[in-house]
């Protein structure tokens, strides 16, 4: 069996782990990536329309292009990376970490290092996880797969589609369908609001007359060899009203309806998850509950944006370098979820520094403020045009706020 | 010219499996006929997957008498042959008081047929067997020979080592007609196949009663009892080390929380009698029933663990398993109405249905070659890091993980492949691969992938499994 050592293993090379690799790279640890593709990019690669990068590279790229950038860049730094390798293993043994992953060409590898960064990513959520109903035709397929099939291996899934959730790769395909000439009967979706952004919303439905059933409930897939139609419930005052049922004919059915942290790896190495996230609890430094594991990306929490994914994974690379350099906060503060909110992450604060906190709303409201308190005493009040929980929300907290806060302080952060 | 068999076996599933194996052992020529594209599509796909522990029925009744023999007999299957068992032991759950009395007859029935090991349970001794019970657990029953197979791969394998030993396994045959004379049976197929055989097996499953009135044999009408389930992750925090069963009502054991053999759990299943034996749907009402009836066992169990849903159906006819010579029609076993406890009793039906055709006069001179051995396809997933390093050196693509949640290489993809299953389900049923949290939205792609390239099968040739299930409509 092949033996590395490294000071930093990066788990996944799509752009969380690129990211948090290059700055380990600039702060200079020695640093991996394993991915399980044959190359870097992720899941970027199979994401071939535009609006990524617009806070990143201040203009509109595709998502090739946006991994292609930062690819070049972790090629420019000469980073080493294992593609077409999976891990199977991550070893907490005392201060050193042991990762074992496999790949045709190398066999099993055990790498040793004394910081590893996890990015996998995340999942779609699917059928079975929703639990709909009905008969178990071929012709059902999360929205994800469906791009990959479409935009790198080239086929198509079917020709009457209808798409179920709103989620933003939902949306996204529903528009590709329509492109390649598949006709997309419908977009329904349980909640009395769209889960995707906004913009996806108005260029991929409305700009294709596709209609939206907001409030719906799929209560059907049926069909006997292939898909042969859906049945739609509306959802009245929280009840299905079955009277008002009906059908819609398709011989395909995609699904978007929500993405679900890749957590099988971190679970195995005792990195204890928050239901709230379904990624890891972690520090003001994002760093798990096992010491020298830390998260970013996806695989933390589900972001909207990659531009978002790449700020936080250069903070867990430098908050990984720090930890390699024997530095770590030495006071943080707990904060918690206050009226409205869905959860925080980070959950903890370093009192010393500015610290970036990203949030979920678990309301849709115009005319919001977004407010922070520290045991009872409210310090920041920021106004926010409209919050939905379909769009994340970030907040700074640093000395400001945080510099007379006692040991114990309690941080409370709501939407009201 | 028409291929003539001594036997032909018509159905693929657990009993016709059991049966084509066990004649293998003779100088004959054996057809197992399937109508689907690949064997134990039906009843033996979608069950529970456990072996019984003697002690629901009488051992008066045929069923009951092959559940005691056929549970004895997997530990040397499961050294022959290549899927997973494990004798984890069977609990039923008191959660009343009154439930008692029937937990009592149970113990008296299982001693009755002799069951080894069968004791009664305080609240305490089980919660000590199983610390997942409710803490409203008053009692129960341990019953520590029951246990767990994978039903499929069991399935598979049994076929496997038959054909390994000559006997032909024919997919896609749907039995239309059959005609006697000069002592064969001429038996055609839907699309016109013919072939000939002087003893036929039904165990068609669902099906035995029209292939029965195709053969001019008892008339009797085969209805399918549907039984839905819930799967949940491996990672579920619920899984009981025991199989757990409620106190049984009129129709059915009750729905039970199983802990698979490869780590998942299993809840159901249902009992609806439904008179479509092609309806494999699942219902919302059916569905929130299992949980319903799992947690009252098992409180943790969380519907977020839930990975998918399925249906399966029970030939249900009379209330024992109707195997016998057929009065009507020459030369021909029934092996009709096989629900509970059918996969528990199916060896032992492999080895009564032998003894049958011996009655009939078929002559049994065993084979001096016979191996009762298959291959083990080692699995990626069972391997140390360091046994799949070896394993990597001689055979890389172990090292090509297709399916990450089921840790499928594509080693075991292509072995698959190679041996005839060329769908997507029949590959899930193999290999596991799709058949994890992701349920194939991370593989699938990639599977396609391989098996166009192993097969030669152009993208619209490739199905789900079989028929019109195909996959992909159109290319760019």
């Amino acid at each position: 069996m092949k033996n590395f050592n490294f000071d930093a293993v990066v788990i996944g090379g799509g752009a969380a782990g690129m990211a948090s690799a290059l700055e380990l790279k600039k702060r200079g640890s020695s640093v991996v990536i394993i991915e399980r593709e044959e190359e870097l990019g992720g899941i970027l690669m199979q994401c071939i329309h535009n609006g990524f990068g617009l806070i990143e590279f201040n203009e509109e790229l595709s998502g090739p292009e946006f991994a292609q950038r930062v690819h070049e860049q972790v090629e420019a730094q000469t980073i080493p990376s294992f593609c077409g390798t999976t891990v199977l293993d991550i070893r907490p043994e005392g201060d050193r970490k042991i990762v074992y992953c496999v790949s045709s060409r190398e066999g099993v590898m055990q790498i040793q290092a004394r910081a590893i960064i996890l990015a996998m990513g995340c999942r779609e959520r699917n059928r079975g996880n929703i639990r709909i109903p009905g008969s178990r035709p071929s012709g059902v397929f999360t929205a994800g797969l469906a791009q990959r099939l479409v935009n790198i291996e080239g086929y198509i899934p079917g020709k009457d589609v209808v798409i179920i959730g709103s989620g933003d790769i939902g949306l996204i395909m529903a528009r590709r369908l329509s492109w390649v000439g598949c006709k997309v009967h419908a977009v329904v979706e349980i909640l009395p609001y769209p889960s995707g952004l906004t913009r996806n919303i108005v260029q991929c439905l409305n700009d294709f007359n596709i209609p939206l059933y907001l409030s719906h409930l799929t209560t059907e897939i049926y069909g006997k060899d292939r898909v042969e139609g859906v049945e739609i419930t509306p959802i009245q005052n929280g009840a299905l009203v079955y009277e008002k049922s009906f059908r819609i004919p398709c011989d395909t059915v995609l699904l978007s309806v929500g993405l679900v942290p890749e957590n099988e790896l971190s679970r195995n190495a005792g990195v204890e998850i928050n239901p709230a996230t379904n990624g890891p609890w972690v520090d003001s430094t994002l760093m798990t509950s096992v010491p020298g594991i830390f998260a970013c990306g996806n695989v933390l929490h589900v972001h909207d944006l990659v531009d978002y994914v790449v700020e936080e994974a250069r903070r867990a690379g430098s908050f990984a370098a720090d930890w390699l350099a024997g530095k770590h906060p030495v006071r943080e503060l707990r904060v918690k979820t206050g009226a409205n909110v869905r959860y925080i992450n980070p959950s903890r604060v370093d009192p010393s520094r500015q610290n970036k906190l990203y949030l979920r709303s678990l309301i849709v409201k115009n005319d919001s403020v977004l407010e922070v308190k520290v045991d009872n005493r409210v310090v920041k009040q920021l106004k926010k045009a409209h919050i939905q929980p379909s769009e994340m929300l970030t907040v700074s907290l640093g000395p400001d706020e945080l510099a007379q806060s006692g040991m114990d302080a309690q941080i409370e952060v709501s939407l009201l | 010219m028409v291929e003539s068999y001594d036997v032909a076996i018509i159905g693929a599933g657990v009993c016709g499996a059991n049966i084509a194996r066990r004649l293998s052992q003779y100088e004959l020529r054996v057809a197992l006929l399937e109508k689907e594209i690949d064997v134990s599509l039906g009843t033996s796909k979608a069950n529970s997957g456990i072996i019984h522990g003697g002690f629901h029925d009488n051992i008066k009744y045929l069923k009951a008498k092959l559940e005691l023999q056929g549970a004895m007999m997997f530990e040397r299957l499961h050294n022959e042959l290549d899927f997973p068992f494990e004798r984890c032991g069977i609990l039923v759950v008191a959660l009343h008081e009154d439930e008692m009395r029937a937990i009592e007859q149970l113990y008296l029935q299982g001693v009755e047929n002799g069951v080894i090991g069968i004791e009664m349970c305080s609240r305490e001794r089980m919660l000590e067997l199983e610390p997942k019970l409710s803490s409203d657990t008053v009692g129960g029953l341990y019953a520590p020979t029951g246990g767990i197979v994978e039903p499929y791969r069991f399935v598979f394998s049994l076929v496997e080592s038959a054909r390994k030993n000559g006997v032909e396994l024919i997919t896609q045959f749907n039995v239309a007609e059959a005609v006697s004379e000069n002592g064969f049976w001429t038996i055609k197929a839907e699309d016109g196949r013919l072939i000939r055989a002087r003893y036929v097996v039904n165990s068609a499953g669902l099906h035995a009663d029209e292939v029965s009135k195709a053969f001019g044999g008892e008339e009797f009408t085969i209805k399918p009892r549907k039984g839905e389930y819930y799967l949940l992750d491996k990672t579920t925090k619920s899984r009981p080390g025991k199989v757990l069963f409620p106190v049984p009502t009129a129709v059915s054991k009750g729905m039970l929380v199983v802990p698979t053999v490869e780590g998942t759990v299993l809840l159901g299943p249902t009992a609806t009698t439904v008179e479509d034996k092609e309806d494999f749907s699942t219902t919302r009402a059916e569905l929130d029933g299992i949980l319903k009836s799992a947690r009252s066992m098992v409180p943790s169990i969380s519907e977020t663990d839930v990975i998918t849903s399925f249906a399966g159906l029970r030939p249900v006819y009379g209330d024992d398993f109707f195997i016998d010579i057929s009065k009507k029609a020459v030369n021909l076993i029934q092996v009709a109405a096989i629900q509970s406890p059918g996969l528990t009793a199916s060896p032992a039906i492999g080895e009564y249905v032998k003894d049958l055709l011996k009655k009939l006069g078929l002559r049994l001179v065993e084979k001096a070659d016979w191996d009762p051995y298959v291959r083990k396809v080692p699995r990626a997933r069972d391997l140390s890091p360091f046994e799949l390093d070896e394993l990597v050196k001689k055979e890389p693509e172990y090292g090509e993980i297709v399916c990450r949640c089921e840790r499928v290489s594509e080693a075991e993809i292509v072995k698959a492949i190679r041996d005839g299953h060329t769908t997507l389900d029949g590959i899930k049923y193999v290999t596991r691969a799709q058949m994890g949290r992701c349920q194939g939205g991370f593989c699938t792609y990639k599977i396609i992938k391989i098996l166009m390239r192993e097969t030669g099968m152009s993208y619209e040739e490739v199905t789900k499994r079989g028929g019109d299930s195909v996959v992909l409509k159109g290319e760019l």
